[in-house]
Order: C-alpha cells, then structure tokens, then sequence
C-alpha cells in the first residue's frame, strides 16, 4: 500500500502535468480537479499511515542511496505534504473559475500547477541534498512561469527578478552541497549529520552551511533579500500569489530549518542564530510596517507575507544551545507558523482577489463601500487577518504562544519585543484596509458579482486556519514525534 | 598542490568572476551569462573537490549532468522571459522600475506570439 502512495504523491503530479500540456483550459480543468481529488485521498492516506505507524525510510525503485533517491517520510514531511494537498488543492479549484478561459494562454496555468506540486512533495520528502536542489529549481522555474502567466511587462519584469533571486539562492545552495561533499562523500542528510562530529567546527564546514542558509534565505525573502518578493506576489493571478506565499517560500525555508536542526548544533554558532534570528525579527516589523504604508491591496497582503516569514527563522536562534524542551516548542511554533500562515495567507490572497475583480482596482482607498456588496469576502479576510496578527483561538496565536514560551524558556526576552510588536502592526494593516471598505460616502455603486464558489474557498481556508488553534494538539503530535529521532535510516 | 584541487580553485574564481558581474551588470542578458558562469563554477568545484583515495568520484559527475540540465532549463526560460519583456517594455534592464512614457517610442513589434 506504501509503495502506491508514493507513487501516487510523486508521479501523479508528473504525469498530471503532461496530460494538462496537451490539452486546451477547460478540458485541462476537469483533469486537475479530478487530480487535485486524488492527491488529496493519497496525501490523506499517507498521513494516517505514517500517524498510525510511524514514519520510514523509502527508497524510491529500491536503489539505495548514492545512486537511488532515499525519501524520509516522517511526521513532518506528511504534515506539509498534507498542507499542500488542502492550500494546492483549494487555489487550484478557485483557479479554474478565476481565471479566464477565453485567454488561450492561461491554459498553461495547469502544468505550472502541477509541476509545483510535484517539486513540493519532493522537497518535503527529499533526504539528500542534491535532490531537494532539484526538487527547489523545478518549485522556482514553475512559479516563475505563474507570475509570468499574466503577460504584461510587469508581470515579466516581477518574474525576471524573482527569477534572478531565485538562481542566485539556488546556486548559493549547491556550492554548499558541493563543499559538503567533497569532505564526507556523502549526500544524505542522515549520514552526513552523523560524521558530522569530526568535522566539528571546521572553516570550510562552517562557511558551506552559511552559504547554503544564506541562499534558502534569499529564496524564503528573509529580511534584506526581500526585495523580489512583493513585486512578484503581487502583481501575479490571486491564486498564483496564494500558491506563492502559502507553499513556494516555504519549501525553501523548509530545507533550511532541516539543515539548522541537523547540522546545526556542530556548525552553528550563537553569534550566526541569533543574526538570522535578527534579520527574522527586523523583517517582522518592517514588513508589518510597509504592509500598514502600501497603497495597493496586493501589495498590502505581500509585504505581511515579508513580516510574517521573519517568525519562522526565530526558530534558529531558539533551537540553538537551548534545552531539548525549549527547542522542541521552537519547533512545533514553527511548524504551526508555517501551517496557519499558509492556509491564512492563502485565504487572504484569494478573498483580496474576489475584492479586486469587485471594486475593478486594486487600490485599497477603492474599496469604500465594498462592505455592503460583498461582506462574505470582506470577512474572509478579516478572519486571516485575525490568524495573522495571532488572536486567540487561531493557528497564529498557537504559533506565537510557543514561540513566546520557547524565548522566555531560554532567556531570549528580547524576541518578545518582535511578536508583540508584529502583532500590534499586523492589526493596524488588517484594520486599515477595513477602514477603507467600510467608507459610505463612495460613488461607486456598480460592483462585479464573482461566482458564490469564488468566495467559499477563502472563508474554508481562513476558518481552518481560525480552527487550527483548537486542533493544534493532535497535528503536533503527529508531527513532533519522529522529527527529533529522524534521519537515521 | 594536486590537480583535483587546482580544479576546485579555478571554480571558486569562476564563482568568484561571476557573482561580481551577476550583482553589477545591468544588462539582463549579461547577468544571465554571469549566472551561468557561476554555475560553471560550481560544477567545477562540485567534481574537483570530490576525490576518493586519488580516483575520481562518479557520483558527482553524474550530479553534474544533472545540475547542467537544470542550468540549461534556467537558463531557456530566463531567454524567453528576458526577450519577450523586451518587446514589451523596449528595456534590457530592471532598473527602469517606472518607466517614462512616451507614446510611439520604443513600440513593442508586433509578432506572432503576441497574446493580445
């Protein structure tokens, strides 16, 4: 049964990716919903067997590692995998209503679609370096093909850039591995942490690891190498950007959170943990700060995807030189972070999309009065905006409240400074852009209609998100228990 | 000073060359040949660093092959993005973030492809 799951969650985006190439929007519609129904069944499935059993090791047609692909199919891998299948899922059904048919061109929507999810599931699951490589350049090569999707020169000049910022991450990442094997001559993640002792606190060891986070951060847009982002999340189809901010930066951040925690405490150091832990923090307030200053709605939702990607790296200097207890909170905030952003994020960016096509800008002053014709999306994105800025009961006050447990539990006071004031900023954008829609005095009263379905998927994911804060203990406990003992194998 | 290590150093410059002109050059087309330089390099270093008692090692040559047909992907699509916003925008370069405009100067050419 394993040996079919995998095969599903790794080839059905492959094949899927050329079944949609070769035909026209709407046949290719049905194929990927018909897909987006089984990934989800299998993604499912493989969670609940891995949350019954434990996870494993697998070996992709039974080759073992240095030439075969190893997979590590633990409780956090299927976490995302899972995480991909509900936000993939979710912006590929609004996608086919929201994009317009009768443009020939977006019918190559749907293979960019697939071909980045089948580069997420390689990531989550990939166990040796080269691979995820791979798995990160087909995730960046597609979402540049989306942001490029809407065509005009902006659209081209945000997918350049992006485009640019990525390869530069990407090869800053393989001239790590590159080091990383030329001293171990090996590339698994597993066996490398466990001859990691003998090189402990090497130059050449060091200066790899740097690199290799030091590129991932600039595909995560960590503070100073932020630059590509907004302009690329905003100026791409509202489920293009929804994809983008939910999972895209993720996978990279992923790869570098798995390198932290298993490389980490030989090659690391404090002075290195808490300086991406700074770059994390000052990103949080400035992002907030130039979400709150935008004038396009888009633009407003990108740059709170800058802020809120600056709590996950509090996750390298609160699992560094930490009690085992102190850092597996940062763990678990982390991952509930990732969870609750991406389906919050994903949910603001597909109702902001709905109000956009409404009011037929995208300036935010040009919402007055959207509040009485269209208080369904309004309130989506009130409800992410509520997990954003970590109210309680959401997935973002979970994440938060770890966090903020895991920095008074290792004396790192100075990072409550970030969440509070993150919070406090992620509510004055959130109510900025409500201020303006609730304004009467507008003298526009023609407002497009977009389709009831069109509005239902943002509330279903801004209520997961809302409910996240509830389920939270069993979620973690599928996924904390084979993260501390995995890569083994 | 063996010759697998003097491969290493030649990549680490090749890196070295290409970075500094991926962050100074303005030129698209130019920061994409800058970009495939540092890939070079990386390849170079990739290979030449990984020695087993004195033998070349084949697992990275084989990974090598790999990451230039991942370079080769990049690099088609990046040429594509990079002449089709030339025709729209009449720019080489991503410094013009509000370019000035002028009507009937620099028209984007109509062509085939064209998706309007």
């Amino acid at each position: 049964m394993i040996l079919g799951l995998m095969a599903g969650l790794l080839f059905t985006p492959l094949a899927w990716a050329v079944l949609t190439l070769l035909s026209g929007f709407e046949r290719s519609r049905l194929i990927s919903w018909l897909g987006i129904l089984i990934q989800s069944l299998v993604s499912f499935a493989l969670w609940a067997a891995v949350a019954s059993e434990g996870g494993f090791h697998y070996q992709l047609g039974g080759w073992p590692a240095p030439l075969g692909i190893e997979l590590r199919v633990d409780g956090l891998a299927v976490t995302f995998v899972m995480l991909t299948a509900v936000v993939g899922g979710a912006c590929g059904w609004h996608a086919g209503i929201y994009l317009d048919p009768k443009k020939n061109w977006h019918r190559y929507f749907w293979p960019l679609f697939w071909f980045l999810w089948a580069g997420l599931n390689g990531v989550w699951l990939g166990a040796d370096l080269f691979n995820l490589y791979v798995a990160l350049e087909l995730i960046s090569l597609s979402a540049v093909g989306l942001v490029a999707l809407g065509g005009q020169a902006d659209a081209l000049r945000a997918a350049i850039r992006y485009l640019m910022a990525a390869l530069l991450g990407s090869l800053a990442y393989l001239l790590g591995v590159a080091l990383i094997y030329g001293q171990f001559g090996s590339l698994s993640m597993g066996g490398i942490s466990e001859l990691l002792p003998a090189g402990s606190g090497q130059a050449g060891l060091i200066f790899a690891l740097v690199l290799m986070i030091a590129g991932l951060a600039l595909k995560t847009a960590l503070f100073p190498l932020h630059g590509w982002l907004p302009p690329a999340h905003g100026i791409a189809k509202s489920p293009v950007s929804a994809l983008l901010s939910a999972l895209v930066v993720k996978a990279s951040f992923y790869i570098a959170a798995r390198l932290w925690l298993e490389f980490g405490e030989h090659l690391g150091s404090y002075g290195l943990a808490q300086l991406v832990g700074a770059l994390g923090g000052v990103g949080v307030l400035w992002g907030s700060w130039l979400a709150f200053r935008q004038t396009r709605l888009k633009q407003v939702v990108a740059y709170s995807s800058v802020a809120q990607i600056g709590y996950l790296f509090l996750l390298f200097p609160l699992s560094w030189g930490v009690s085992e207890a102190v850092s597996l909170q940062a763990q678990q905030g982390m991952t509930l972070q990732v969870i609750s952003h991406a389906l919050a994020k994903a949910a603001m960016f597909l109702a902001a999309g709905n109000l956009i096509m409404s009011v037929g800008s995208n300036r935010v002053d040009a919402l007055a009065g959207v509040s009485r014709f269209l208080p369904f999306s309004l309130f989506s994105f009130g409800l992410a905006g509520v997990s954003l800025m970590g109210l309680p009961p959401t997935g973002g006050f979970a994440a938060k409240w770890l966090l903020l447990q895991a920095s008074l539990g290792s004396g790192q006071w100075w990072w409550l400074i970030v969440l509070l004031g993150g919070g406090l900023l992620s509510a004055a954008y959130v109510f900025r852009v409500y201020r303006a829609s609730f304004i009467e005095n507008s003298d526009t009263d023609l407002f497009f209609h977009p389709s009831r379905s069109l509005e239902v998927i943002p509330m279903i994911l801004a209520l997961l998100s809302l409910g996240l804060g509830l389920v939270a203990e069993p979620v973690l406990s599928v996924m904390a228990l084979p993260f501390s003992k995995g890569g083994g194998g | 000073m063996s010759a697998s290590l003097l491969y290493a150093l030649a990549g680490v410059a090749l890196c070295g060359i290409g970075l500094f002109g991926f962050i100074t050059l303005a030129h698209l087309l130019r920061k994409l040949l800058a970009f495939n330089l540092i890939g070079s390099g990386v390849f170079l270093v990739l290979v030449g660093l990984a020695q087993r008692h004195g033998e070349p090692d084949p697992v990275p040559q084989a990974l090598v092959l790999t990451g230039i047909v991942v370079a080769i992907a990049a690099t088609a699509l990046a040429v594509v993005l990079i002449r089709r916003y030339f025709h729209l925008s009449g720019h080489t370069t991503l410094r013009a973030e509000t370019p000035e405009r002028v009507p009937g100067r620099l028209k984007p050419q109509t062509r085939g492809d064209n998706p309007e």
